[in-house]
């Protein structure tokens, strides 16, 4: 019955969206079906922030290896958390001046707004950024033209890292027409052109073939799941 | 002021750029290029990157010169699709991201949002990333309420806020918009909204502009409203790592596309060629402006790249010898 019941509940939510996508009349089921979906999605927060706060209280009480950065999890998510739903410092709306807490919560000067501002902000952005300084210190590790399809690939990644820039126009600026009429069969080769067909040409194709291929392995698994032959989704007995 | 008179006028930040990497060139002298090659701290490399982003930044903040932009087929087909809408006519931009990706997607953000607004249009901000709504009050703040004071919000534009779902939220707004969004992002009833009127689903909408720095974003817009509703258009700015990933829709279910930081910048040059003016805000700019670092930065990962590469086959060849 532990099995069987969430199954079910697969079976009919999956096939009632493909009836749905396919007759007109099934439509509005299926809208119920997927706010049903919008619904669990929202309740997902509460067990995600429930899981978080059983992963990192477990670190610290075993005080195991990094049980302060648990803590500053902890900290940060339960402040935050407060803050948010406590709508803690947010001025009064526009609309209802006779109520202190009911301006929007991300209005600059409230509580939430300046951790999003000062905290979640830059450290997202900082993150992010660090990326190119690993970035460069990858590619001169790892980059290395050790074969034929290395070679080609270092090829490429040159010819699309100038063509995203100015430098790309700028060395081949010198096959122009103007400058003499036998480099408008040319054309082609300045980097800024390249860059666009191998962008269109080669990198669509090899997208597109790897797409459909993850679309008919969709398609296959999704099958296997709706008619119960595939359970792993449903975990261990 | 060109790079040497900004040079000449900035001679301390070329000693503090050669101090900072001398000890490397002592390392060199004394060891050898090809062995402190072969075994150079990464932080050397961070330190080159750190200087070839930050010089140009400066440079470019001193002078404000940035790179001529010669806008591509897939820039000029998203400021077309714009372009060719009257005033008043709905759109729904969805801001997807999150300040990580705010470097490359907030130039863009900003360049949609004044377009949108310069056009008159009807602006539906609506997000399905749970940060996406402080992208959209920032881009509202920065752009319409500093220069388009006249727009009125709930008549001329409206912040529906975030919806947790995914695409779920697009496969219920495309055919039943009030089933999810009952009030906007600051809790007013949707039915006191004047603009909401007839916005049953966003089938109602003229054009689609998606921000998306991942999932759920440009890729469920169109698998899930673009391609069951092929009547729907669809105009994207996405992150570098993503845009390859989106040539295959291109161009009858995704009708235009900016693709990193490049593509921000063709665009602003598009609108600002069209509305900027003579001398354009420099917040319009932002993405011009970062082709410069782009630049510096790019060339050096190639040259860093060669330089490894050099190494690798004197070393293969001095053991093929032995």
């Amino acid at each position: 019955m532990k099995r069987l019941v969430p199954m079910l509940i697969t079976a009919a939510g999956g096939f009632l969206l493909i009836v749905a996508y396919f007759i007109p009349y099934w439509q509005s089921w299926g809208e119920k079906a997927t706010i049903w979906f919008d619904v669990l999605a929202s309740i997902a927060f509460i067990l995600g922030g429930g899981n978080l706060l059983k992963v990192h209280l477990k670190h610290v009480s075993d005080r195991s290896r990094g049980w302060g950065y648990s803590l500053v999890v902890l900290v940060s998510f339960l402040v935050t958390l407060a803050v948010g739903l406590g709508k803690v410092g947010v001025p009064p709306s526009p609309q209802f001046p006779a109520f202190a807490w009911s301006g929007p919560y991300g209005q600059p000067g409230g509580a939430f707004w300046f951790l999003y501002e000062y905290a979640f902000k830059p450290l997202t952005s900082t993150i992010f950024a660090m990326l190119a300084f690993y970035i460069a210190s990858a590619a001169f590790r790892a980059f290395r033209a050790k074969n034929l399809h290395a070679f080609l690939l270092l090829g490429t990644a040159f010819i699309i890292l100038l063509g995203r820039t100015f430098a790309g126009v700028l060395l081949t600026s010198w096959i122009d027409p103007s400058i003499w009429s036998g480099f408008q069969y040319f054309t082609g080769l300045r980097i800024e052109v390249l860059t666009v067909y191998i962008m269109s040409v080669f990198t669509t194709a090899g997208n597109r073939a790897i797409m459909i291929g993850i679309a008919l392995g969709i398609v296959a698994t999704s099958l296997r799941v709706l008619l119960g032959l595939d359970r792993s989704y449903l975990g261990k007995e | 002021m060109n790079v040497v008179e900004f040079l000449t006028h900035q001679w301390w930040l070329l000693v503090v750029v050669v101090l900072s990497v001398w000890p490397l060139f002592a390392q060199f002298r004394s060891l050898g290029t090809e062995k402190v090659l072969r075994t150079l701290d990464r932080r050397w490399i961070f330190l080159l990157m750190f200087w070839a982003v930050l010089l140009p930044i400066y440079y470019i903040g001193v002078t404000g010169d940035t790179f001529p932009e010669v806008p591509s087929v897939l820039s000029e087909a998203t400021f077309d699709e714009i372009e060719r809408l009257n005033e008043g006519d709905p759109v729904l931009l969805s801001f997807d991201f999150d300040p990580a990706s705010g470097g490359e997607l907030i130039p863009m953000a900003t360049a949609f949002t004044r377009h949108v607004a310069e056009k008159k249009l009807k602006m539906y901000f609506m997000a399905l990333w749970p940060v996406g709504p402080q992208m959209i009050d920032e881009s509202i703040e920065r752009v319409i309420r500093s220069d388009f004071p006249e727009l009125v919000y709930g008549q001329d534009y409206v912040n529906l806020g975030f919806k947790s779902g995914n695409e779920g939220v697009i496969k219920v707004i495309v055919t039943n918009f009030r089933e999810l969004y009952t009030t906007d992002s600051y809790g007013t009833a949707v039915e006191k909204i004047p603009m909401m009127e007839g916005i049953d689903n966003i089938q109602r909408m003229r054009l689609i502009i998606n921000v998306s720095a991942g999932y759920a974003g440009t890729k469920e817009w169109v698998q899930y409203a673009v391609t069951p509703y092929p009547a729907l258009r669809l105009v994207a700015g996405v992150t570098g790592v993503q845009a390859p990933l989106f040539y295959p829709y291109i161009p009858r279910q995704l009708h235009g596309m900016l693709g990193a930081i490049k593509g921000a910048a063709e665009y602003e040059k598009l609108v600002i060629d069209k509305y900027g003016g003579a001398n354009p805000d420099p917040k319009y700019l932002e993405a011009l402006r970062r082709m410069g670092p782009q630049l510096v930065a790019h060339l050096l990962i190639i040259g860093l790249i060669v330089v490894a590469n050099v190494l690798y086959f004197a070393e293969k060849r001095r053991g093929a010898t032995r």
